[in-house]
């Protein structure tokens, strides 16, 4: 069994910049690779900056700011990433990308390195295949964002050894998460629920059965749930909607994960959510949340 | 506000106990409620004046036009449908889905509205279609949990903790179900399906098991 001390980062964009954060608040050595340097500037500014708020809010104690800052280190070069004990991957969303990516750091890692890859809609099964690796292959699902949020979906592949499966699931518990494990299936649970039931709601308002505000407040009022379903389609925003639905209805092909055609017509539109000042509900302020 | 008079028509799954909503009741009140299992019958059997500042009929799993009856897309004057929300056997949420037909007057929907909210009630507005809003939307995503925890996609736990965590729920799927019944889950799919004639709607098997087990356990 080994043990874990060096996390590799692949692709320092949104969610790779949150897993960073994880890793090095944990206190992990982390190094973190984009093949883009302006991506590992911006992330190292958004960094201090949010470790900045947390230690303002008494998230996080002063003195270990610089703490975490020593631990992230950012790279362009794929081979600083050789003395990692696990390399998590969040690149673009292409499974083209992403094999490429694991055959290089196969070249370039050590046997006992694992290989997680983050993605929301690619089977893991299927990158483990181009990985040279995949019984040391694990899917890695965390949410946006990954520096606030605790939730990870862990799935093994068809070839994940168990072994390879319960490291992966400590170095999670040991980051702070909360891990789930679920099967290498589209969408894993949250997507595969999210997806469709937000769909669901949109054809409400398609179908004119109630307002968007009506729709929302019932939801919330008669569940709990703190954000309506529209209020959260407006947040993700009309154009990832889009796509989320194209990746998982091409999966599935089941008739609620189908885009619905008002989607379609909002993006041509300019609507699309809270960026644009306006989707099912209107924004005075167009400012988004987290880091 | 207007006055309005509560007519009785069996149990009401709205207002199962004593409630602000029929304290603030008027025997000779100017609007009418109908309540309770049997109240399209009773407004039917007892209808009340045309000019009544609103007429507001409990409604189970049944469109509001079974009551008025509808025509050309124009049907609606001052009576409304209503429901308190409730899952199962669990008490009755704050929320009111207050339901509208095409030419319902803004008048009698407004001062439903007022009535209901009075009484610390949270009004959702509606048009008259099965399931209105909370049914319509969570039963197809409670029926997906429950058939993706038959193919094993995660524990019941981990479903529950996923929604919980990654969304904010307050309960998971699985749990809250288990905890409200699932026989009711049953009733209200299956007369959504028979109605929508979506398979999304059709009662999952752990519900139609629930049911089956119910109706034994009854005998
Ligand atoms: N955005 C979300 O809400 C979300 C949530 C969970 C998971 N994911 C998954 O995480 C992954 C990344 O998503 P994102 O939203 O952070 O994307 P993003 O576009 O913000 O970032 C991707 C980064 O990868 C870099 N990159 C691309 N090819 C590379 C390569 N070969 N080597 C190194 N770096 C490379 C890009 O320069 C970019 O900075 C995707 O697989 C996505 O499905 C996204």
């Amino acid at each position: 069994m080994n043990e874990i001390r060096t996390v590799g980062i692949a692709g320092c964009g949104t969610m790779g910049a949150g897993i960073a954060i994880v890793a090095a608040r944990a206190g992990f050595r982390t190094r973190i690779h984009d093949t883009r340097a302006e991506a590992i500037e911006k992330a190292r500014t958004q960094t201090e900056a949010f470790l900045r708020k947390s230690v303002e809010r008494g998230k996080l104690a002063p003195g270990k700011l610089p703490e975490v800052m020593a631990a992230w280190t950012g790279t362009t070069k794929l081979e600083d990433l050789a003395d990692c004990d696990i390399v998590i991957e969040a690149v673009f969303e292409d499974l083209a990308v992403k094999h490429e990516l694991f055959a290089q750091l196969d070249a370039v890692c050590p046997a006992h390195t694992i290989f997680a890859s983050n993605t929301s809609t690619i089977s893991i099964t299927e990158i483990a295949g181009g990985s040279g690796r995949a019984d040391r292959f694990v899917g890695m699902h965390f949410c946006l964002p990954a520096q606030l949020m605790k939730l990870v979906e862990m799935s093994p592949g068809i070839n994940t050894t168990e072994a390879t499966f319960e490291t992966a699931w400590r170095f999670c518990e040991a980051l702070g998460q909360k891990p789930v494990r679920t099967q290498d299936s589209p969408g894993f649970i949250l997507n595969y629920f999210l997806i469709p039931f937000n769909n669901d709601a949109i054809r409400l308002v398609e179908q004119g059965v109630a307002e968007p505000a009506d729709i929302d407040l019932a939801i919330k009022t008669a569940l709990g749930y703190p954000m309506g379903p529209l209020e959260l389609l407006d947040l993700v925003g009309m154009d990832t909607q889009r796509l989320l639905c194209e990746a998982m209805h091409g999966l599935t092909h089941e008739p609620r994960a189908a885009c619905p055609p008002l989607v379609k017509r909002m993006i041509a539109a300019g609507h699309l959510g809270k960026k644009t000042g306006r989707g099912f509900h209107a924004y005075g302020d167009t400012k988004m949340f987290g880091a | 506000m207007s006055t309005y008079r509560v007519i009785h028509a069996g149990t009401s799954r709205s207002f199962p106990d004593a409630h602000p909503f029929l304290e603030g009741a008027q025997p000779d009140g100017d609007a009418f409620v109908f309540l309770g299992e049997h109240a399209g019958a009773a407004f039917i059997d007892n209808t009340p004046p045309g000019d009544a500042p609103f007429i507001a009929i409990e409604l189970g799993t049944e469109c509001l036009g079974e009551h008025t009856g509808e025509s050309r897309g124009e049907e609606g004057c001052n009576i409304v449908g209503f429901a308190r929300y409730r899952l199962g056997s669990a008490e009755p949420t704050a929320l009111v889905e207050l339901v509208r037909q095409p030419r319902t007057t803004p008048e009698a929907l407004a001062a439903a509205r007022t009535a209901f909210e009075a009484a610390g009630l949270v009004v959702a507005v509606c048009n008259d279609f099965p399931g209105r809003i909370v049914d319509r939307l969570v039963r197809p995503y409670f029926n997906a949990a429950l058939r993706r925890l038959d193919e094993k996609l995660a524990t019941a736990d981990d479903l529950d903790k996923t929604l919980m965590l990654g969304l904010g729920y307050p309960e998971g799927p699985i749990a809250l179900l288990e905890r409200t019944g699932l026989e009711h889950h049953h009733d209200v799919t299956r007369a959504l399906y028979d109605a929508l004639g979506q398979e999304a709607y059709a009662p999952a098997r752990r519900a139609q098991v629930a049911r089956r087990r119910a109706l034994r356990d009854a005998e």
